[in-house]
């Protein structure tokens, strides 16, 4: 049980914890230095802006921990969206579109989790072809036109704060939603089949994990995650259109991988990737109110992502290399 | 398999609940399209001063619709002459895709620095309106251009040109080259492009009621979604489906440009007429190889130079937005605030072998 | 046919399965063809004919090179980015000093083999996977269009008449740029089938390990396929160039997504080892159609996407299906031998 904290911890120690470092100290200089950064009234934005993000890169997570991944997760929230335009075009209530509308997110990852899954087909294949036909759909059911008419009381909501005070309604969803997630990769017996997934599939299922049975639910969790982010992206911009949330998906990556989850699976943690995401929106707004120009915004988005793997690859070949003399010197003196 | 069934079953009720709790909710009466009060905008209290001075030191910010496009880059030339000129501070930001959630991100912080003037062209009428709001509320003046957004949502609006204006001079054009008689269609940029279709409408209804049109026939109308290649290949399936094309007119600089660089290399150059709105640089090449005879523009950097003179002057309380209000912007001369808060630039120039080579945007 | 009766894999299975796949591909090109050239004749018209072999020429080329990525495993993201890069530096070097067409194809190739060598870098010495290295470079890439282009644009006018001719000239109704792009695919498909070096890939993209053991030099065999890859992105930004005469900071913007599609529906197994380049091209050929054909058919063009995303699941599928009856007729042939 220790062995096993120990080993839990390990990557806590390095990855992580650097990752948090980095973004604290990004935050607390960023305060200081750049004008309008710091306030309360920022924070909120900061949070609004990265709440999409946050979200599906919860689920994003545990995909890409158990060795798949999900590409399609920005169409899903552009096709919810689409939907949730049409069915208020066609009378339906807000109350019943907004629980359709996850669960027709869930209905489009299950798809592709049985094409995953029950046919045995590379993620990234079917992941982006359902790419492709998730926001192709999005298109067919609402052409280029946008459906604006959303009722206040709840596009309020999406932008308000909690008793007027500095805190957004958002945060709520955000934290409870990601703390279940940490608690179930942490904390679960699922979420260590999950790790043991990514792993070694083949020693999973030797197990008796249900590898197939877990990814294709996974699948159907991260469906149904962007069908909520449908859902508030549609009422925070009051804006139902086909293409909401174009290329998200590579931002979630992003923040996944800069996180320290490992695109091969089994390594990761959620703390890691929450930093990440934050990390990632507050150096852009930075940048926005620095006056720097977004050509620099997506160099740097393009060399984080890279750094993110390279900079542990390096520091390990590092190690390797320091413990390798080491050995040599005690086998000397020896 | 005889586990599984409870497991099913379990299932099943997971997913059905939401369901079930929506209908009871939708039962008891849900939000439905409709339901909603009309929440407008900020009422204008101050009332306007046409003798006022114009504000120096006023901070102007530009927002395009996407930067990287030679269309706004122009337009920002002629708002920074204007801030310029006024003593005022001038930026020049926005997101590199065209997309409204971007912009709000930009709104937002713009509202932060607390500028004088948004200038705005919006990728959509309502999403950015929340954040535009809080701009106001925080005393920013915005004033959109080229695109507008719902009109409760900003103080002013520049429109480049009277709608009925461009849809006439872009049927008259076409008409000019065809003798008015023959089979025409229009490219134009995304079907839900506000500019684009009130123009088709007006040319629809133009052609109905005008007897010197009554030979000519729109048969039909295709979008090219302001993407190069998507309008070069519309312009193809055009062809195609219609042998008997004479003339395709396409109100889109991005639409007009593909058209003619697909004309220019086949077959139907100079047996199809294609007019439309476009800018010289652009069209320069195919009217000199006699594709293209005549197409029309208003200028951008005069549209920018006077969304910034706009800006400025409800900024210092010349005029607040109200019909009739009279205001002098610079060396373009006196406008008059129109119905709705609309400034309206002029009527579109017109191109053609004589005169492009003294334009250069 | 014959040129991939050549490119054999190794494996008599897969063989069947890759000349099925070919030939399926023609069978659907030719069904879409016909039928649309039965409902507007037209289609079939020596313009309309030249308008999508122009249209191929571009995405023929860029599924060449990640044909050669794929095939090790890898998948370059980049490519879109490369494109638009190449196409500004091109453009702008041409509009500057009026080079000709010779010398600015040798630039856009450089400037792609360069981008193509840092990717090989990243991936090879930094042991970054080959979907994060390239998703990084196709943010970073841009970025730099972006930062070099700012908002101006490369105008027709801007350009050398003899660029413009090579883009829009045909000979006996095929276009310069299809020309080159086949030429490249022929060149690409020898290279894959008959050359060491290629072979060395599909054993690299099968099994890593086994081909290490084998003596294959890995870090040299990936470093040739990103090389390779960015090389022809470069050259497809040149004829992109010469396609359109006009060049903005947004070219080749999300084309990256076309070319995997291209590449999947053409039969090359995303996770490596089997596929050709001939059905790679195939596979453009039969999107470029689609494309092309939408508008003709007057079928709403909002629907393009939602085809090219179910193609690409119908063909994995289908190669998934191939796949498991022929491993289970070899198997089953074994066991009779035994």
């Amino acid at each position: 049980m220790s062995a096993d904290l120990r080993r839990l911890a390990r990557p806590l120690m390095t990855w992580d914890a650097a990752i948090i470092a980095v973004t604290l100290a990004f935050l607390v200089v960023a305060s200081m230095t750049v004008e309008h950064f710091g306030t309360a009234r920022n924070a909120g934005y900061i949070i609004l802006d990265l709440a999409p993000i946050l979200l599906l890169a919860l689920t994003m997570t545990l995909i890409v921990t158990t060795g798949e991944i999900d590409l399609s997760v920005a169409s899903t929230v552009g096709l919810t969206s689409a939907a949730m335009g049409v069915m208020w075009n066609g009378g339906m209530a807000l109350e019943t579109i907004m629980p359709v509308a996850v669960l027709l997110g869930a209905v489009l990852g299950a798809v592709n989790g049985l094409f995953v899954t029950g046919f045995g087909l590379p993620s990234l294949a079917v992941t982006i072809g359902t790419l492709a036909l998730y926001r192709g759909l999005a298109y067919v059911l609402l052409g280029d036109t946008a459906v604006a008419d959303w009722p206040r009381l709840f596009t309020g909501w999406t932008l308000g704060t909690i008793g007027d005070g500095p805190v957004p309604n958002v945060l709520i969803p955000m934290l409870v939603l990601a703390l279940a997630c940490g608690l179930v990769l942490h904390a679960t017996p699922v979420g260590r089949s999950i790790y043991a997934a990514g792993a070694n599939p083949i020693a999973a299922s030797r197990a008796g994990i249900g590898v197939g049975r877990l990814k294709f639910w996974l699948y159907v969790a991260s469906g149904a995650m962007a069908g909520l982010v449908g859902v508030l992206w549609t009422l925070r911009y009051s804006s139902a259109r086909a293409d909401n949330a174009a290329g998200l998906e590579l931002t979630v990556i992003a923040v996944v991988l800069l996180g320290g989850v490992s695109i091969f699976g089994g390594k990761g943690a959620l703390p890691g990737v929450l930093a990440a995401v934050v990390l990632l929106v507050s150096v852009q707004n930075a940048l926005r109110l620095a006056h720097v120009s977004t050509e620099a915004l997506t160099v740097v988005t393009g060399t984080l992502l890279i750094a993110a793997v390279l900079a542990p690859n390096a520091l390990g070949a590092l190690r390797t290399a320091l413990r390798r003399r080491r050995t040599t010197a005690t086998g000397r003196t020896a | 398999m005889k586990g599984s069934k409870p497991m099913n079953r379990r299932r099943l009720t997971l997913l059905t609940t939401p369901i079930l709790a929506a209908a009871l909710l939708a039962g008891c009466g849900g939000t439905t399209q409709g339901d909603d009060d009309a929440g407008g905008g900020p009422a204008g209290d101050a009332s306007a001063d046409p003798n006022a001075e114009y504000e120096t030191g006023l901070s102007f910010a530009m927002l395009p619709k996407s930067v990287n496009n030679p269309y706004f880059d122009a337009s920002s030339t002629g708002a920074e002459a204007a801030a310029t000129a006024l003593e005022g501070a001038f930026e020049y930001t926005g997101p590199s895709d065209a997309s409204a959630s971007s912009q709000v991100s930009y709104i937002d912080t713009l509202s932060q620095q607390a500028t004088d003037v948004i200038l705005l062209s919006a990728n959509d009428p309502n999403a950015l309106c929340s954040s535009l709001e809080q701009a106001r509320a925080g005393g920013s003046v915005v004033v959109t251009f080229d695109s507008d957004v719902d009109s409760s949502c900003r103080d002013l609006f520049v429109s480049q040109v009277d709608s009925d204006e461009v849809g006439l001079a872009l049927l008259e054009m076409a008409a000019e080259q065809i003798d008015a008689t023959g089979e025409i269609a229009i490219l134009s940029a995304t079907a839900n492009a506000t500019n684009q279709n009130a123009w088709i409408e007006v040319m629809e209804a133009e052609l109905e009621s005008n007897p010197s049109y009554a030979d000519m026939e729109l048969v039909d109308v295709v979008y090219g979604d302001d993407e190069d290649e998507k309008s070069f290949s519309e312009t193809q399936g055009l062809l195609q489906a219609h042998p008997d094309l004479k003339a395709i007119i396409s109100p889109t600089t991005v639409g007009i440009a593909a058209a003619a660089r697909y004309l220019s290399g086949s077959e139907f150059k100079g047996q199809v007429a294609l007019t439309g709105l476009g800018t010289p640089n652009q069209m320069r090449e195919f009217v000199n190889d006699g594709t293209v005879t005549e197409f029309a523009l208003w200028d951008p950097t005069a549209l920018g130079e006077l969304a910034a003179y706009t800006g400025a002057a409800a900024a210092s309380g010349i005029i607040t937005g109200a019909e009739g209000e009279v205001f002098t912007a610079g060396d373009l001369g006196e406008y008059t605030v129109g119905a709705d808060g609309v400034v309206t630039l002029g009527p579109p120039t017109r191109f053609n072998a004589d005169n492009i080579d003294d334009f250069d945007f | 046919m014959t040129a991939l009766a050549k490119a054999r894999t190794g494996s008599a299975g897969l063989d069947l399965v890759l000349r099925f796949r070919a030939l399926g591909l023609v069978v659907a090109l030719a069904v879409l063809v016909g039928v649309t050239t039965a409902l507007n004749p037209r289609f079939l018209s020596a313009q309309s004919v030249r308008d999508l072999l122009f249209a191929a020429a571009v995405t023929l080329l860029l599924a060449c090179g990640m044909t050669v990525v794929v095939l090790t495993r890898g998948i370059d993201l980049s490519v879109g980015s490369v494109l638009g890069l190449s196409a500004y530096v091109t453009g702008s070097a041409l509009s500057a000093t009026g080079m000709g067409t010779a010398l600015a194809l040798g630039l856009g190739l450089a400037v792609g083999a360069a981008c193509g060598a840092l990717n090989g870098v990243i991936v090879y010495f930094g042991r970054v996977p080959p979907l994060v290295a390239t998703l990084g470079t196709l943010y970073v890439l841009r970025g730099v269009v972006y930062f070099i282009a700012g908002g101006t644009r490369i105008n027709a006018s801007d350009l050398p008449r003899g660029f413009l001719d090579f883009g829009s000239g045909h000979v006996l109704g095929v276009p310069y740029l299809f020309a080159v792009s086949v030429l490249v695919l022929a060149a690409v498909g020898v290279f894959l089938g008959r050359y060491r070096a290629g072979r060395d890939l599909y054993a690299l993209g099968s099994n890593p390990e086994a081909a290490r053991l084998a003596g294959v030099p890995a870090g040299r065999r990936l470093m040739t396929a990103y090389v390779l890859s960015g090389a022809l992105a470069g050259l497809g930004g040149v004829l992109y160039a010469a396609r359109f005469g006009t060049v903005d900071a947004s070219a080749g913007y999300g084309m990256e997504l076309d070319v995997v599609a291209a590449v999947v529906v053409g039969g090359v197994a995303i996770f490596g080892g089997a596929g050709t380049a001939l059905g790679a091209g195939l596979g453009a050929l039969l999107l470029t159609v689609i494309d092309n054909a939408l508008p003709v058919l007057r079928i709403d063009q909002f629907w393009q996407q939602a085809i090219v995303g179910a193609l690409i699941l119908a063909a994995i599928a289908l190669d998934r299906l191939v796949s498991v009856r022929a491993a289970r007729a070899l198997r089953t042939k074994g066991s009779h031998v035994r």
